[in-house]
């Protein structure tokens, strides 16, 4: 079984965030770096499918140079080798070039499973699963809490807003999985060793044979046209409970018409 | 005028709400037609055309919800390629998502997720980052696809009537490649849907257990008939199932009203919550980061404060 989970770098998902001022591009620098909190899951699901039986994991991730960290980090839970595609054209790219760029790393590796955290705590979108899952032309078993593959069959629980529904396919397939699939492990300290030596291949966009015209900021298929930082919410009224603090919200969503 | 396309969320013809919502944002932009599919179109033709959609194109057949997305996808790809709609609208729902991704591939077009607003020349405006920027963005190629979050508008009811007409899709190798065998609910509370509901009632670290969430939470969120609820910190603590987590890493909620009792308002919390239209906190705490977001605010204790607001709440029914 050989798999791939991809996994984004992101700013700290408990630090404040920013656009940057000149191009609307996420501000980078201004929070911790770290890999996608989503992303974890994906990685602890890889890793119990291969030991339930047998197989490698493969870390995957599109960024700049930094991101190789991620890349590392996510290899020390456990995982065997590391694929970074850095190139400066990719900045600023939008979901249908990440798209795009993640699934020609893809093709070819001969990868049972692509493994992805349901979205990314940033830009949120919870597109790239499905747009690579359209690209490689996969089953797309996006949004599972729980996977079980068995032989060449693989069902997944879909999560819905009334329940889930149990879906199937068979190998090769796409997979999102959503938070709380089950419990991340933390590296161990052998792992994390072992993650300094683990084959990690840096590849370009020319190394995927991929044209600059068709990525980065300047060829996105959406632009920003301007951005403002909310204003700050006007005072509101804040009392202290004693023994009215009941009445006085009651009051107050009488006044607002709520009751 | 152009049309503009929304996709029908529905459960077996039952319409959802954000699919009257995005008629009257479609009306802003060009002409509304709707796009059904799967089974029980007759059911929801008049209620669609009663709010502003001309047509309703039906894509009939339980066949084409038995597979993940790609149906519906093939059929909105068919619509753009013949009809050159000025824009695409989709409910931000998880499958609303996938599909307007998959659909932007299809038709070679941008995406924007999660409007709350978008404008006649289709400049959609978002809350980022929880909510605390706001960005205008447009699509630069292609067919606009984006997709819009519950309750950004109110519907419109234009006493008008739609035309059926029907579209055929086959479905195809790569949407047969996976298969839907087995639908499960679980947990039907009887309460509204916590990302569409017009009022939520949340709980968080203060509230103690998942027996105060139970005698305390629940009680008010039912006065009021809201949607519970529950900070990270309570759903961690396993006092309150996951999936009614509001935050960076759940669910996004904008209602007309959100109570948050005895949550601090780190950002992970207010990242799923700034945008609600009303703040009511409760907290012992007067210097929980919550206070900032609220409109009206006590300090002091939930399990006193919020039982008391509950019979107040029930006494005036």
């Amino acid at each position: 079984m050989k798999i791939c989970v991809c996994v984004k770098q992101v700013p700290d998902s408990w630090a404040e965030k920013k656009l940057t001022a000149g191009d609307s591009t996420l501000d980078r620098a201004a929070a911790d770096r770290v890999v996608n909190e989503l992303d974890e899951y994906a990685v602890e699901e890889a890793l119990r499918i291969i030991e339930a039986g047998e197989g490698e994991v493969t870390i995957l991730s599109m960024g700049p140079d930094e991101a190789a960290d991620s890349v590392r980090k996510a290899i020390s839970m456990g995982a065997h080798a590391g694929i970074h595609v850095s190139d400066p054209a990719l900045y600023g790219s939008d979901a249908l070039a990440t798209s795009l760029v993640l699934a020609k790393a893809i093709e070819g590796r001969g990868f049972d499973l692509i493994i992805f955290g349901s979205e990314s705590t940033d830009a949120r979108m919870s597109v790239v699963p499905a747009m690579v899952a359209a690209r490689l032309g996969l089953p797309q078993m996006t949004f599972a809490n729980k996977v079980e593959v068995s032989g060449s069959n693989l069902t997944i629980h879909r999560v819905t807003d009334y329940g889930y529904d149990e879906v199937q396919s068979t190998l090769p397939a796409v997979v999102s999985v959503v938070e709380k699939t089950n419990e991340p492990r933390y590296p161990s300290f052998k792992n994390i060793m072992a993650a300094k030596k683990a084959p990690m291949e840096t590849l370009s966009l020319s190394d995927l044979g991929l044209d600059a015209a068709t990525v980065g900021l300047a060829n996105a298929w959406s632009e920003v046209k301007d951005f403002a930082e909310r204003p700050a919410k006007a005072k509101g009224t804040v009392i202290t409970d004693e023994g009215n603090g009941a009445e006085k919200i009651e009051e107050f969503l009488v006044t607002q018409k709520f009751i | 005028m152009s049309e503009v396309l929304v996709l029908v969320e529905h459960s077996e013809g039952t319409i959802k709400k954000v699919s009257l919502e995005l008629l009257a944002m479609a009306a802003g932009i060009g002409e509304p037609s709707a796009v059904f599919v799967g089974p029980g179109a007759d059911a929801a033709i008049a209620t669609l055309g009663d709010h502003g959609a001309k047509v309703v194109y039906v894509a009939d057949g339980q066949a084409m919800l038995d597979h993940v997305v790609v149906p519906t996808v093939d059929v909105l790809a068919k619509l753009v390629a013949e009809k050159s709609p000025d824009a695409v609208l989709i409910p931000s729902s998880a499958d609303g998502k996938e599909i307007a991704g998959r659909l932007a591939i299809a038709v070679d077009s941008g995406v924007i997720t999660d409007a709350v607003a978008v404008s006649a020349d289709a400049i959609a405006t978002q809350n980022v980052f929880g909510g605390a920027t706001i960005v205008h963005s447009k699509v630069s190629k292609g067919t606009p696809i984006i997709t819009v979050r519950t309750n950004s508008i109110a519907p419109v009811q234009s006493g008008g009537t739609a035309t059926r007409v029907d579209v055929a899709v086959e479905i195809s190798a790569v949407a047969g490649s996976t298969k839907v065998v087995n639908r499960v609910s679980v947990q039907k509370s009887g309460r509204p849907d916590l990302s569409e509901a017009a009022i939520v009632v949340s709980g968080g670290r203060g509230v103690g257990s998942d027996a105060g969430f139970a005698s305390v939470i629940e009680p008010l969120a039912d006065a009021l008939g809201a949607a519970v609820g529950a900070s990270r910190a309570a759903t961690d603590a396993g006092w309150y199932p996951h999936q009614f987590q509001v935050g960076q890493t759940g669910k996004t909620v904008s209602p007309q009203l959100y109570v948050a009792n005895g949550i601090s308002g780190a950002i992970q919390h207010r990242a799923g919550m700034q945008t609600s239209k009303t703040v009511v906190v409760v907290n012992k705490d007067p210097d929980a980061p919550i206070f900032d977001l609220a409109d009206f605010g006590v300090v002091g204790d939930l399990h006193s404060v919020v039982p008391d607001l509950t019979t107040r709440v029930k006494a005036r029914k």
